[in-house]
């Protein structure tokens, strides 16, 4: 049985991996979702120029795709424009933040033209303004038609994370490469097996977390229509 | 009906208004003149236009052509150095905020108990604050018999309770003129009475000015000043209930009223 699990520093070392994967995924899901509602409301815009900056933002952060957006970050623009590099938990952060964005502007926008006209008319005939109506009116309705996609969506991204191991963080995928390379020259070598089963179960975890905030979510989202 | 001294309410003057949906004419150069406090109900074939009339005065359709003025304020037009020029948003606003609408189907917020649907926009929009607008929902869920309902969702309530909060919540913007369309249409029978009650109330009141469409003619007889007869984009024929119910000058008003009354 001894042998079926990893020794102490790699847990160690498994733990830190974790963290990381934890700190991105959280940093681009604030970014993402913050993006997402901005450029999904912007879509609908009736003002021409601002439904097209949002259009190009999303054509560009869905086109690209991730990896090549955080290579773009962590090495070409720094080059471009002479700054000093960004800190690779920050450029990995942007990168999988704006596509995801991209991606959650769309749902977005598909939830708020889900809602009913009869609401905006409603506060039409309230003389609400288009501010007032889509922060007290549509967008509380949107929520839970967002909610299950977005809950894809999150997952997905956390699945892309594992690229942030290409710019030399050292997430969850990045420490388990390391792990495998120093058992190569380690005197008792783990089984590769064990080693990817345990990432993998870290993996399903935090993924499983997810879903089941996303579902107390939607519990909480649906209460509020009463339907219960 | 009611002694004119109490009316208060906003005058509606619609001049030549088209209203087009693509190669369809809908309002075929309509003139329409609605005193302050009179209650005109319109009646009329389906697609003649009279839900369209009453939304191009809510501003949910813009019109091609024409002029409206509530209150002898231009609706959709500014004066500017003496010449009529197209109004901005807050131009619309502004003459907008005299005016309400009840839909047929409710278009209650869904996500907010009775009380919440009417102490949205007060709050909101006129910057009353929460406990005035919670004393005024109070009183107008209380007016329109749903005082033991404040906290209940839409989703809780029958089509005749949810029909009376969204009375409730066009009457908490206290507009000069209200909109009602086909208001008991999407209600089973038995409920019809119970919302017909509240608005004969408000119209008794003479409060504001009302404009109806409704196929419930008994209510149209009572309370109406003037029932419109609507064909094709214009006004067929108008006059007092028992001229226009009893002794209709036009042909089609007679076939029309059979129609309706026969069922
Ligand atoms: N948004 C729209 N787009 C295109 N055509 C429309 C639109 N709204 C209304 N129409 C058309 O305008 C005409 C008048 O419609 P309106 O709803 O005003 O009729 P109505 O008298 O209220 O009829 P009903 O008694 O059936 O409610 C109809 O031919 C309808 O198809
Ligand atoms: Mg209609």
């Amino acid at each position: 049985m001894d042998d079926l699990i990893l020794n102490a520093r790699q847990y160690g070392n498994l733990l830190e991996g974790t963290l990381v994967t934890i700190q991105v995924i959280v940093g681009s899901f604030a970014l993402g979702t913050f993006m997402a509602v901005v450029m999904g409301v912007a879509r609908l815009s009736d003002k021409k120029w601002i439904r097209q900056a949002a259009l190009v933002y999303i054509e560009f952060a869905r086109g690209i795709s991730a990896i090549i957006l955080l290579f773009w970050m962590a090495y070409a623009l720094p080059i471009l424009f002479g700054a000093p590099s960004m800190p690779p938990m920050l450029a990995g952060i942007l990168a999988l933040g704006l596509n995801m964005g991209a991606y959650g502007a769309e749902i977005v926008r598909g939830a708020i033209q889900a809602v009913p006209k009869g609401q905006t008319e409603a506060t039409i005939a309230l003389n609400m303004t288009d501010r007032q109506r889509l922060r007290h009116v549509v967008f509380p309705q949107a929520v839970p038609i967002i909610l299950p996609p977005y809950g894809n969506l999150t997952i997905e991204v956390l699945k892309g994370t594992a690229l942030v191991s290409l710019i030399a963080l050292n997430d969850l995928a990045r420490v388990a490469q390391v792990i495998r390379q120093n058992n190569v020259i380690s005197d008792s070598p783990v089984p590769l097996a064990i080693l990817y089963l345990n990432v993998l179960v870290i993996y399903l975890i935090l993924a499983q977390v997810i879903a089941q905030l996303f579902k107390v979510a939607e519990r909480r989202s649906a209460r509020r229509f009463g339907s219960t | 009906m009611k002694p004119d001294n109490k009316r208060t309410g906003a005058s509606v003057a619609m001049r030549q208004v088209v209203k087009a949906f693509g190669e369809n004419v809908v309002l075929n150069k309509l003139d329409l003149d609605v005193d302050p406090g009179e209650v005109v109900v319109i009646i009329g074939p389906s697609g003649s236009g009279k839900t369209t009339i009453l939304r191009v005065i809510m501003t949910l359709e813009r019109i091609d052509e024409g002029t409206i003025e509530i209150d002898g304020r231009h609706l959709y037009h500014e004066q500017k150095n003496g010449v009529l020029t197209p109004a901005s948003e807050k131009h619309i606003r502004s003459v907008r905020s005299d005016i309400s609408m009840v839909f047929q189907h409710f278009n209650l917020f869904p996500h907010m108990s009775a009380r919440e649907n009417v102490m949205l926009a007060p709050m909101k929009v006129k910057g009353m604050t929460e406990d005035e607008a919670d004393v005024q929902a109070q009183e107008l869920l209380n007016k329109v018999g749903l005082g033991d309902k404040l906290d209940h969702r839409p989703s809780e309530l029958s089509g005749g309770q949810k029909q009376r909060v969204a009375i409730a919540r066009s009457l908490a913007m206290e507009p000069k003129v209200m909109l009602f369309d086909e208001v008991t249409s999407a209600l089973d029978p038995e409920l019809v009475g119970e919302v017909l009650t509240v608005l004969r109330e408000l119209a008794a009141s003479g409060e504001m000015t009302m404009m109806m469409v409704t196929h419930e003619m008994g209510f149209a007889s009572e309370m109406a000043d003037r029932v419109l007869m609507f064909d094709r984009g214009q006004i067929l024929e108008q006059g007092p209930p028992d001229k226009l119910f009893k002794d209709p000058d036009h042909e089609r008003t007679k076939t029309f009223l059979r129609a309706v009354l026969s069922h």
